[in-house]
């Protein structure tokens, strides 16, 4: 755990959701290598679904927040150990 | 006629409901979220009844709690509104099993609209013509590309749901197929409950133009003209306006008959709308029935004078239409502008928060329908539109000239608004020349230049 950590926050309140549908699998989970560009997660904002991507290449440390929780705008929704 | 009302919606159109109800003597019952313990329309009711959190899935879209607010609280009749479970064919059923007149079409009228496979073939079937499409909801990506290379491309991915853009998708190309399938259906869950897609064909630089009717349950059918909803950005309407500065007396007729031979076919009974794509050369061809409110409705309102919630209400109630259609008449201009908390400087980004310091417009010929006020906030659980200008004047260069003030007279802080956007397309000399389709946006240099 030496890299810096970046954090991606939410662009805009609204809902986290962790993967695409209720019926598939997360797009990260804590310890998986992303590289820039992957999804990371969705925010819902009055009904409008941004996809939030990898800005940096890294390992996912941290995971803050649960599925379908409620999101502030710029709260930390998950923590990228960089390589 | 009905004595007690249960609105099962929120926003904007709860409160326009509850008005007419007011003026009707009918007791009315609002139900709310977490989100809304605050909202105009919860002290406008009667009375109110909180209903769950404020995911619409677990408050607005179940119908459980809905239904035991209106069995608690003695309402006779639902209210859906629009969206949510408005065009709900369970939804209406269950509201029916219940004892409860639900206000809008049979549920079985639900359904052929929403089934829009199947308002494919009953409407062709009518020799009127309809857009090339799925036959049925799309059941895999593999069954979307096979039928598709069939097609051709470019289609429209739409929610088998509803309507108001959402989960709708074009796609040029199998991956923007594949890829817009995934995120209209995501987007379909949210909006309506219900995940199914369908596809239709994609024609190019149509006009929107749609027919408002209305049909009792003593077999009278009315048109009340068309609405032109050409001006969309991501298939959502922005600005609508009626008559249409397209539509002349020939084109007018043809499409009002044709509605209301579609209505008749599929035996409307409630106030419903006939949409309709038109292309350059004036033919039209079916698109949908929305079988429910428009948020547009008041542009037809303003023209004709018919209070079309009010005529919703008493169809449910079994009275009958209160005008003729020889009554009925397009008397000058009116044009809306949806007032959406989205930041058209950066992509129409949707912006919830607090509003403060609104100053709403008025004046000659200005209705503003909107829930919000000083201090509101404005939530990212639901919709967008937090109200709607609407403007009549003599013609429509006067309705222009009256809108361009109501904008500038509307005022607000806090949070980012469809405003400059609309003080733009105002001032731009092709709307102002009538000359515009659905790709006007796409085609409009934006805010910024």
């Amino acid at each position: 755990m030496s890299g810096k950590v970046y954090k991606v926050t939410a662009p805009l309140a609204g809902t986290f959701y962790e993967a695409p549908s209720p019926e598939d699998a997360p797009f990260v989970e804590v310890g998986q290598k992303v590289k820039t560009g992957d999804v990371l997660c969705i925010v819902e904002s009055m009904k409008v679904f941004t996809e939030i991507r990898a800005e940096r290449g890294g390992t996912v440390v941290n995971v803050l927040v649960e599925d379908e929780d409620s999101v502030k705008k710029e709260q930390v929704l998950i923590e990228i150990e960089m390589t | 006629m009905l004595r007690k009302i249960l609105i099962a919606n929120r926003g904007e159109i709860a409160l326009r409901i509850i008005r007419t109800c007011r003026e009707m003597g009918i007791a009315t019952v609002a139900v709310y979220s977490d989100a809304d313990v605050n909202s105009l329309h919860v002290r406008y009711a009667d009375e109110a009844v909180h209903i769950g959190p404020s995911q619409s899935r677990k408050s607005y879209l179940n119908a459980d709690k809905i239904i035991t607010a209106a069995k608690e609280k003695g309402a006779e009749a639902i209210h859906p509104g629009y969206g949510f479970l408005s065009e709900n064919e369970k939804f209406a059923r269950v509201c029916q099993e219940n004892h409860f007149i639900f206000i809008g079409p049979s549920p079985e009228t639900i359904a052929l609209a929403g089934n829009k496979s199947e308002a494919r073939k009953t409407i062709g079937g009518l020799g009127i013509p309809v857009i090339p499409g799925s036959a049925d909801v799309i059941r895999s990506p593999e069954e979307a590309v096979s039928l598709v290379n069939k097609l051709g491309y470019p289609v429209i991915i739409k929610a088998a749901g509803g309507g108001g853009g959402r989960g709708m998708r074009i796609a040029n190309n199998e991956e923007e197929l594949l890829h817009g399938l995934k995120v209209a259906s995501g987007e379909s869950r949210v909006a309506f409950g219900n995940p199914d897609l369908y596809i239709e064909s994609y024609i190019h630089n149509p006009r929107h133009i749609e027919i408002q009717i209305l049909a009792d349950q003593h077999n009278h059918y009315v048109h009340l003209g068309e609405r032109e909803c050409s001006i969309q950005k991501r298939h959502q309407k922005l600005i609508e306006e009626s008559p249409s500065p397209f539509v002349d007396k020939e084109l007018r007729e043809k499409m009002c008959e044709a509605a209301l031979r579609i209505a008749r076919a599929i035996q409307y009974k409630s106030a419903g709308t006939i949409e309709f794509l038109v292309d350059d050369k004036r033919n039209f061809y079916f698109m949908e029935v929305n079988s429910r409110i428009q948020v547009e409705h008041p542009v037809t309102e303003m023209v004709t004078g018919v209070d079309i919630i009010r005529e919703q209400i008493l169809i449910a109630s079994g009275e009958q239409l209160e005008m003729t259609q020889d009554e009925i008449r397009q008397n000058g201009w009116s044009m809306e502008c949806r007032i959406n908390a989205e930041d058209p400087e950066d992509n129409f980004a949707p912006s919830p928060g607090v509003v403060e310091g609104l100053i709403l417009p008025g004046g000659p010929g200005i209705r503003v329908d909107t829930h919000i006020y000083d201090s509101w906030e404005i939530s990212p659980f639901y919709d967008s539109l937090i109200g709607k200008i609407i403007v009549w004047g003599r013609n429509r260069e006067m309705a222009v000239c009256r809108m361009q003030r109501a904008l500038r007279e509307f005022k607000i802080e806090g949070v980012k608004m469809t405003i400059p956007f609309h003080e733009r397309v105002l001032r731009d000399g092709n709307f102002v020349a009538g000359h515009f389709n659905t790709n006007y946006i796409n085609g409009f240099n934006g805010i910024n230049s």
